[in-house]
């Protein structure tokens, strides 16, 4: 039987950034009418290949062909008239123009050179329509949700006439209902031919609605399946893989108990804390001196419950106490001074100031807490600074170099550094071994070893499982915004946690 | 001498040390100060003496460009202070009496700070674009002004006010004794506590400066309420030296001098690194350009565009771009020369 002819081909598409692979001979098809998934973790290169694909990168070496063409993109203007319509996850429409105009955006019909804004209206009216969305052309694009946008801009993508549609992330902000409406119209798309490339990290939506889906990793392809074909548990290993276990030296933590259990108190202990949108009700316990993994997918819930838990974000409903005592931060401040820190995964964006120097990213947690009129003398700067340096093997060893010329481990140690100036409780690491070279991720995960043994608290967030099997005492396990296992690390192994994180609590090992 | 072109200061101090030069050619006696009844009299002092209520709101600008901030009302502030003052003064039964003077200063400067936190509401408790927040103030603050002095040039008469903006202490003018003091106490009040770290580390980072526990807040508030102070200092003796407040031309583009000096100074208008010396020096290269202009006798009609284009080179010597350009010129002479030698 011979094959129909895809709608797009990308064939061993290359793509290198200075230093980095970003895509290494990938190759990508999708047919017409299809629902065509692309999964993988964070930096796997799915993003890239979208970007590839609609000319916002260049590619090194490869071929795109369109409906069998061979085509070559200058931009996503161009992708666009070709009849590739991207919707971002961030619906990147004008809230204060009318939903007409942000349909019609940049190519109104025109009458004598001037707009004809009848035709106009009439042809947006008819977009709606052929969506079957009861949306007022007239109203501003301000008024509605974020849903009703995300659909509003479907429909302005699928004018291009399109032939493939690229929705990154369109579920993110949507709630059950909504995501449904969103599904009706991707089937109605569907039915008239459309190929549509659907990027999400719901597991759950990606079964319901994709027909095959596509696993990169680390910017390499590891295959295309058809959906039906693939177990959840299957995809997960695939997406997530397997590493190299890089610290055979470091022991396998076993829970670290000196006193009878019932007797010992939790450090920290959330009960029933949720916010909504971000995660449901979540309970979570953290002992003295134990290190827990907080594992799942992206966009499972972990990092969305560390920030709850250290303030960064506010709780809704629930209630936290910590060292005994009931607590409510309202900003990290507060959590940092009660020894409750968080270090962002986001490193360029929520944790270096990349102009100041080493020594100032170091002290700045502590001046902080301890206010601006008291400020830490040089001397015992320079000693922090120093002491850090030293103890995490920063390079440069210079207290002055500034932060930005700093490779991304050496940064991490620097953060790493800030935090345990301020002498935490609790520490939650969020990704702290991210996009850094195997030697700092090895010293970054023995510290954190060291430092539990010294009854330090530590929540642990990685997607690298290995990482959390070696690391942690037990393990919590999220999923779709919920924690669906809290278990201890006795004797996991991969594919027990791999279990878990696909399916949930249904199947959950023996705790 | 590479490393001392990489230093930040490097082409301001240049720059300076330039026009002084130029000066000195076509004005051999410039140089030259002399002391008469007590006083220091030269273009060098008179360079300081116009040049200080510039350097008093740069200062404060320094701060507030430096948390990503720009204060585009401190020109109205000026004013503002002023007619509080002069109309005080008028208002009151004995114009020439220490005490009258003391309460209309105090009352300028407390009305001014009162504008400041409006500033930093706006700025840091509603989000609104520092540049937008600050123009309400910048057009509206000068018709306060205007009601205050209902619409007159008030010409006050009253010696002690007069001290602030022409008068003498221990041989200096005491509006440069006054920019100095404001100086050293940023200096003092930023270096010698974390404030300065906060200031700088909210400029490059708001988000990660949250996170680290900053409380951004409270500082943005503080950075504008220092600078309409410094603003209304400005204020104070710019009304003395003219001892007339007048709603419409007082501090009248001072704003745009004082960014300026913060600019050419090299703290960079996207937050972050500020440098209060470099403001300093940037506040006395923007005088001595007008000097300048006098001195070498360019028409005063074209006074405009010579200072535009001084700036404009300022501008260009400090770019990136320029920075890089100079680099790789040096990097390839270098090597031009290591394979002359090899041959």
């Amino acid at each position: 039987m011979t094959e129909p002819q895809p709608a797009v081909s990308m064939e061993d598409i290359t793509i290198t950034f200075p230093g980095v692979k970003a895509l290494d001979a990938v190759s990508f098809r999708m047919f017409p009418g299809e629902v065509h998934s692309l999964m993988g973790e964070n930096g796997a290169g799915k993003s890239t290949l979208i970007k590839a694909l609609t000319g916002v990168y260049r590619i090194d070496s490869g071929v795109i062909t369109l409906g069998g063409e061979q085509v070559s993109f200058s931009g996503t203007a161009d992708a666009q008239e070709a009849g590739i319509s991207t919707v971002y996850q961030e619906v990147n429409l004008l809230t204060n123009l009318t939903v007409a105009e942000n349909i019609m955006l940049g190519r109104e019909p025109r009458r004598f050179g001037a707009i004809d804004w009848r035709a106009t209206r009439k042809r947006a009216v008819e977009l709606l329509e052929r969506l079957h969305l009861d949306i007022d052309p007239n109203s501003r694009l301000g008024s509605h949700s974020l849903a009703v946008q995300q659909l509003i801009a479907i429909a302005r993508a699928t004018d291009f006439n399109a032939r493939v549609l690229i929705l990154d992330e369109p579920t993110s902000s949507l709630d059950a209902d909504e995501v449904q409406e969103l599904f009706r119209i991707i089937r109605e798309l569907k039915a008239d031919g459309v190929a549509i490339l659907f990027v999400s990290h719901f597991l759950d939506q990606v079964y319901e609605i994709s027909d095959r889906l596509t696993v990169l990793r680390n910017g390499a392809l590891v295959g295309e399946y058809l959906t039906d074909e693939i177990l959840r548990i299957e995809l997960v290993q695939k997406m997530i893989g397997k590493e190299l276990t890089v610290l055979d030296a470091l022991e396998r933590k076993t829970k670290a108990q000196t006193v009878d259990e019932d007797e010992l108190v939790p450090y920290i202990r959330a009960l029933g804390l949720s916010r909504k949108g971000s995660i449901e009700p979540i309970d979570l316990e953290v002992y003295e001196g134990e290190v827990v993994g907080l594992a799942g997918l992206l966009g499972s819930g972990r990092t969305e419950l560390a920030r709850i838990l250290s303030g960064v974000d506010r709780a809704d409903a629930g209630t936290l106490t910590v060292a005994g005592s009931s607590a409510r931060f309202r900003t990290p401040r507060q959590a940092i001074h009660e020894r409750v820190v968080y270090s962002s995964e986001n490193r360029r964006s929520e944790g270096i100031l990349d102009e100041l120097t080493v020594r100032d990213n170091i002290a700045l947690a502590l001046q902080a807490d301890r206010g601006w009129f008291r400020p830490i003398p040089k001397k015992r700067q320079n000693e922090l600074a120093e002491s850090y340096i030293q103890a995490l093997n920063i390079r440069p060893a210079n207290p002055d170099a500034l932060l930005k010329h700093l490779s991304g481990g050496n940064q991490q140690k620097v953060l790493l550094a800030r935090w345990l100036a301020i002498a935490p409780r609790l520490l939650i690491l969020d990704e702290p071994t991210r996009g850094i070279d195997v030697g700092a991720k090895a010293e970054i995960q023995k510290l954190v070893s060291n430092l539990a043994e010294n009854g330090m608290s530590v929540v642990y967030i990685s997607a690298e499982l290995e990482e959390v099997l070696r690391l942690s005492h037990r393990i919590a396990v999220m999923r779709d915004r919920r924690m669906v296992a809290d278990i201890d690390n006795d004797d996991l192994i991969t594919d027990d946690l791999l279990a878990i994180i696909a399916d949930g609590a249904e199947t959950e090992v023996v705790a | 001498m590479r490393r001392l072109m990489a230093h930040r200061l490097f082409w301001p101090v240049a720059m300076l040390a330039v026009l002084l030069l130029i000066n000195l050619i076509a004005f051999p006696g410039f140089f030259s100060v002399q002391i008469r009844d007590g006083h220091l009299f030269g273009s060098l002092i008179d360079i300081l003496r116009n040049g200080s209520p510039t350097l008093m709101i740069a200062i404060g600008m320094t701060l507030v460009i430096a948390t990503r901030g720009i204060d585009l009302s401190v020109g109205a502030i000026c004013a503002i202070s002023g007619a509080v003052a002069c109309s005080i003064i008028l208002g009151s039964s004995d114009p020439g009496n220490p005490g009258t003077v003391a309460v209309a200063v105090i009352a300028a400067i407390a009305i001014s700070l009162v504008l400041g936190v409006w500033n930093g509401f706006l700025v840091s408790v509603l989000g609104i674009q520092p540049i937008i927040a600050t123009l309400i103030l910048m057009t509206a603050g000068r018709g306060v002004a205007m009601l205050i002095t209902e619409g007159q040039i008030l010409t006050v008469n009253s010696p002690p006010f007069k001290v602030l903006g022409s008068g003498f202490f221990a041989g200096l003018p005491v509006s440069v004794l006054i920019a100095a003091a404001l100086f050293l106490f940023a200096v003092v009040l930023t270096r010698r506590t974390a404030l300065g770290l906060m200031i700088e580390a909210v400029g490059i980072n708001p988000e990660a400066s949250r996170l680290a526990g900053v409380r951004s807040r409270g500082l943005l508030i503080s950075v504008y309420v220092f600078t309409a102070f410094c603003a209304a200092i400005a204020g104070l003796v710019l009304t003395s030296n003219q001892t007339a407040a007048d709603a419409n031309n007082t501090g009248l583009f001072i704003e745009l001098d004082a960014i300026l000096a913060v600019v050419i100074g090299g703290t960079s208008l996207a937050g972050g690194r500020y440098s209060l010396f470099g403001t300093l020096i940037g506040a006395l290269v923007i005088q001595t350009l007008v000097t300048t202009v006098y001195t070498v006798g360019i028409p005063p009609i074209a006074t405009m565009v010579f200072k535009a284009a001084v700036v404009t080179a300022v501008c260009l010597l400090q770019s990136p771009r320029t920075t890089e350009l100079i680099d790789s010129w040096h990097r390839r002479a270098q090597l031009r020369r290591t394979l002359e030698a090899s041959a």
